[in-house]
């Protein structure tokens, strides 16, 4: 009997799971895909938010705000990528000024410190490439960039280190209440028995939720499209560049990455399929169109890849983080939309603290706080893009291998989200057949039954 | 470590330049490779077509490299293998040495301190991400010379029924390739108007085949989760735009792209040469000198070439001019601008052409569309060839046509799996299938050199199937 079962191994459930390995509870995260963040944690901005956006007394502007606080020290500790490179929010009109002042007042009201109003000139001398149309800019110094994907497996790797249990290919298809707990049962025949749920299940999060409770909940996947740049133009700009706000979140920013690549999304579309991360053609027509409103030019040539994720929207304007009325111990941390990466570790301390009030623990005293990365390390080259040696690709197959209890595929993009071979301008043109070597050694498999993405995307078809 | 000259690229470019330099005189030369062994693309390449000019023989792509190699080691010029070069410093001064930083297992990170450098790193693949084409991204889709590396050097098969998305020569050898070794290959979609491939990889990989090329249309949607269940291919206008109302759903677990190659100029970049916009490679001198004093580049790096023997002899060119510089001192080779790029071939299907008996003639780059008539007395005219050889082929092609074919044969005990082998001359056209389906069910053990004859009298053509490549236990 586990005391508390995760649902869902996104961002999200990784910062709840680590918090958790604070207590002395027994722990376990289930997760449906064959590694942990893939979801909206792995097809998102990779920003942290200042916190002027959202509104006062939300627990969007609650946790984004401290989220941000924490980011800096998590990414010391736990060893991820973090830039606090700054943010702008670009006005292209005289008379939305008032809106952004609108903006900086909100964000006062919500803490968030260094806040200033930019003018043309003050903008273009720190952001030359702007284009010439913008006015003004909000400008929030505590902006940053984040390593999305390394930032959700440190939390897990350093949950998994304190006793939390990994579990993949763990897909949750009904849930049975108890007089004294829950009964969860999994696609592959398995079943799990825990006093507390924590429903952090992304773009399905209302599906869980209804196995547990009557209490309506809908989430509704919202598509972001973004397309991503060469890195020989990540230094177009320095700060994240916002536009000016709509009723459909954020427009379209421009930033760069914490790997010194270039970003451009997302855009915003209310989508049915919830596995429906394709890219369009008008959307990232859209991309390239609002882009261009931002900046003078768009090195469209230097495009090295688009993608899109899915933020989940509860359409209630906020998250939904409690414990559902008529489920005692089933907690929903639901509509974890934007500003959702940058609250993630807020969020974590905040579910943690709900799961005191219902199952009260100790605290676990073995707890280390601290987690390594891998390092970049000299030997032979396998990803001649982003320069990976065969040493750091080996260590990411086995540290992703070795994070689960159970047994399961070691994908390509597991690997790639890692250390980032293929994620390069070559976009694994040369070092896939390399990585799929390395990993079908590494877990004594054929290289056949090596995935781009887990079961049922094998890369290769047979032997001859 | 210091050295004269140092070659990053073991490719044909880099061996042919090492060559080429040691025999004007500069004995102290290393070799940078990235792979496991010398060769670059060639390895990969085990169809015929390689070596006309230089060699005065028609070579598959694997042979053309062991002639170069065997050049290497008869003069023991160094090798650095799976080394991998990350920076140059040339220094401030004009003229001085150059420090490379290299990296490898064994020595880790590390120095190579060269009077001259040759950049032969060769180009890649663009990939799909660059062609900005919608949909979801599931495994199958594989750049054309990407999927050539897990077919032809690993003996797997990424898929079994492929589109190809490009008509570049990769993109044709691959369908034939797939093909050969029985997938169902539905067509080879092309953007442009006309084909960027050579005409007679499009009658001999396509045509034999009857793959359809279908010009000016492109992919405008990818389908599947997981693996690729489709593609959407449409017509586009002359603007290149689709038009949606031509679109049309295609299954398949395959995708092929072979939509143009990018000299890889990162290296070149970092080491401050001046590169040209339309060839995306460094500008050079008449002596293939870039804009950095004693960095000189050579091959697709500089631009993409059609035919590896224009590299072999740019590349020589580019050796002896190092060589010169590292001897002789001498500096005034004139301005660097964009290289003269041979002009690329464009093959363009004759809407009007009459499939019952017109053919493409190949017996030269001309391309003539020939026509073929049967007089009453059973003999045949042929006319539309402006040369003889026209002739001579078109009445070859009607009666009594032959290939040569290429592929692989397991080999047990080796270091790789496989082994290239092709055809020792070529077979009865209508015999490629039977000969296929023998070099299939054979394996072979190792040791394997390139020559052994692996399949006496195939298909009982009469014609033997030799080894391409070395296959050591």
């Amino acid at each position: 009997m586990h005391d508390v079962i995760i649902i869902g191994g996104g961002v999200i459930g990784c910062c709840i799971a680590r918090e958790l390995a604070k207590k002395q509870l027994k722990t376990a995260v289930l997760e449906k895909k064959s590694d942990i963040g893939e979801g909206a944690s792995k097809a998102n901005s990779g920003i942290v938010h200042a916190g002027f956006d959202a509104t006062a007394g939300t627990l969007k502007a609650r946790f984004n705000l401290s989220g941000s606080e924490m980011m800096p020290g998590l990414s010391e500790e736990l060893d991820f990528d973090y830039r606090n490179n700054g943010a702008m929010v670009l006005c292209f009109n005289e008379e939305d000024k008032g809106k952004l002042e609108e903006l900086l007042e909100r964000g006062l009201k919500n803490g968030v410190t260094g806040l200033e109003i930019l003018s043309q000139d003050a903008v273009r001398e720190k952001e030359p490439a702007i284009n010439e149309n913008v006015k003004y800019a909000l400008y929030a110094p505590t902006g940053a960039i984040v390593c999305p994907f390394n930032l959700t497996v440190a939390m897990a790797e350093n949950a998994a280190a304190n006793g939390v249990e990994f579990f993949r290919e763990k897909e949750v298809i009904k849930i049975e209440k108890n007089n004294t707990c829950y009964l969860i049962l999994t696609g592959d025949g398995d079943s799990f028995e825990t006093k507390v749920i924590v429903n952090a299940a992304g773009v399905f999060a209302d599906d869980i939720h209804l196995m547990a409770s009557a209490i309506p909940l809908t989430v509704t996947p919202r598509k972001g499209e973004y397309l991503l740049f060469d890195k020989t133009v990540g230094e177009m700009v320095r700060h994240t560049l916002f536009q000016m706000p709509t009723a459909y979140g954020k427009g379209v920013l421009i930033t760069p990455t914490v790997h010194d690549n270039l970003l451009m999304g997302p855009t915003a579309e209310d989508i049915d399929d919830k596995a429906g991360i394709n890219t369009t053609a008008d959307g990232l027509d859209i991309v390239l169109k609002k882009a261009g409103d931002s900046i003078k030019e768009i090195p469209r040539r230097e495009i090295i890849t688009s993608f899109a994720g899915l933020r989940a929207n509860s359409g209630q304007g906020d998250f939904v983080i409690a414990e559902a009325s008529d489920s005692p111990g089933f907690i929903d941390v639901a509509g974890i939309d934007s500003p959702g990466l940058s609250s993630a570790p807020a969020i974590g301390i905040y579910v943690a603290e709900l799961v005191e009030n219902i199952l009260p623990s100790a605290d676990n005293p073995e707890f280390v706080s601290k987690r390594t990365g891998i390092k970049s390390r000299a030997g032979e080259v396998i990803c001649r893009c982003e320069t990976i040696t065969r040493a750091e690709i080996i260590e990411a197959i086995r540290r992703t291998n070795n994070l689960f209890k159970n047994p399961g595929t070691v994908s390509l993009d597991s690997v790639k989200r890692r250390v980032r071979p293929g994620m390069g301008r070559c976009q694994a043109g040369f070092c896939a057949p390399r990585v799929i070597e390395l990993i079908a050694a590494e877990l004594k498999i054929d290289k056949t039954a090596v995935t781009k993405a887990g079961p049922g995307s094998n890369v290769l078809e047979g032997f001859l | 470590m210091k050295t004269d000259l140092a070659i990053i690229g073991g490719g044909p470019a880099g061996m042919a330049a090492a060559v080429a330099a040691y025999g004007q005189g500069t004995k102290n030369i290393v070799i940078i490779e990235r792979d496991k062994e010398l060769g670059g693309i060639l390895n990969q390449c085990i169809h015929h077509g390689f070596g006309l000019h230089t060699f005065k023989e028609e070579l598959t792509g694997p042979e053309y490299a062991l002639r170069y190699i065997a050049m290497v080691e008869e003069r023991k010029i160094p090798c650095l293998l799976l080394s991998m070069v990350v920076k140059i410093d040339s220094g401030e001064e004009p003229g001085g040495t150059h420090r490379l930083s290299v990296m490898q297992d064994e020595k880790g990170l590390f120095e190579i301190e060269a009077k001259a450098v040759i950049l032969a790193m060769g180009c890649r693949e663009r990939p799909r991400g660059a062609l900005n084409i919608p949909g979801y991204r599931p495994a199958g889709i594989y750049n054309a010379g990407q999927a050539q590396y897990f077919v032809n050097i690993e003996g797997f098969m990424p898929g079994k029924n492929v589109v190809v998305l490009g008509s570049g020569d990769i993109g044709l050898i691959m369908a034939r390739r797939m093909k050969l070794q029985g997938a169902d290959v539905k067509m080879v979609a092309e953007i442009m108007p006309y084909s960027g491939g050579l005409t007679r990889n499009i009658v001999q990989c396509l045509e034999d085949f009857d793959i359809p090329l279908k010009m000016s249309h492109t992919i405008i949607d990818i389908d599947g989760n997981d693996r690729l269940k489709g593609v959407t291919i449409a017509a586009v206008d002359e603007n290149l735009k689709p038009l949606p109302e031509t679109a049309e759903y295609i299954s398949c677990d395959t995708l092929l792209l072979s939509c143009g190659l990018i000299p890889e100029n990162e290296l070149s970049i970092a080491a401050n040469t001046d590169i040209d916009d339309v060839t995306g490679g460094p500008v050079v001198n008449d002596r293939f000198e870039t804009t950095v004093r004693g960095i000189f580049a050579c091959g697709n790096v500089l631009h993409v070439h059609d035919l590896v023997d224009n590299v072999s002899r740019e590349a020589a060119a580019a050796g002896k001019a190092a060589a010169d510089y590292i001897i002789a001192d001498i500096s005034d080779w004139g301005e660097a601008k964009r290289p003269k790029i041979p002009p690329k071939t464009r093959y363009t299907p004759k809407a009007d052409r009459n499939f019952d008996n017109q053919l493409v003639c190949i017996g030269c780059p001309a391309s003539c569309l020939v026509t073929v008539t049967k007089q009453g007395d059973g003999s045949l005219t042929v006319t539309g060839n402006k040369c003889p050889v026209g002739d001579e082929y078109t009445r070859k092609e009607l009666t009594a046509p032959t290939r040569y074919i290429a592929s692989l044969i397991r080999v047990n005990g080796g270091k790789n799996n496989v082994v290239s082998v092709k055809t020792a001359a070529d077979i009865p056209k209508e015999k490629i299938f039977d000969c296929m389906a023998e070099i299939r069910k054979t394996t072979v053990t190792a040791p394997v050199k390139a020559g052994d004859v692996l399949i006496k009298n195939v298909a009982g053509t009469g014609v033997d199937i030799i080894a391409t490549c070395n296959n050591y236990d």
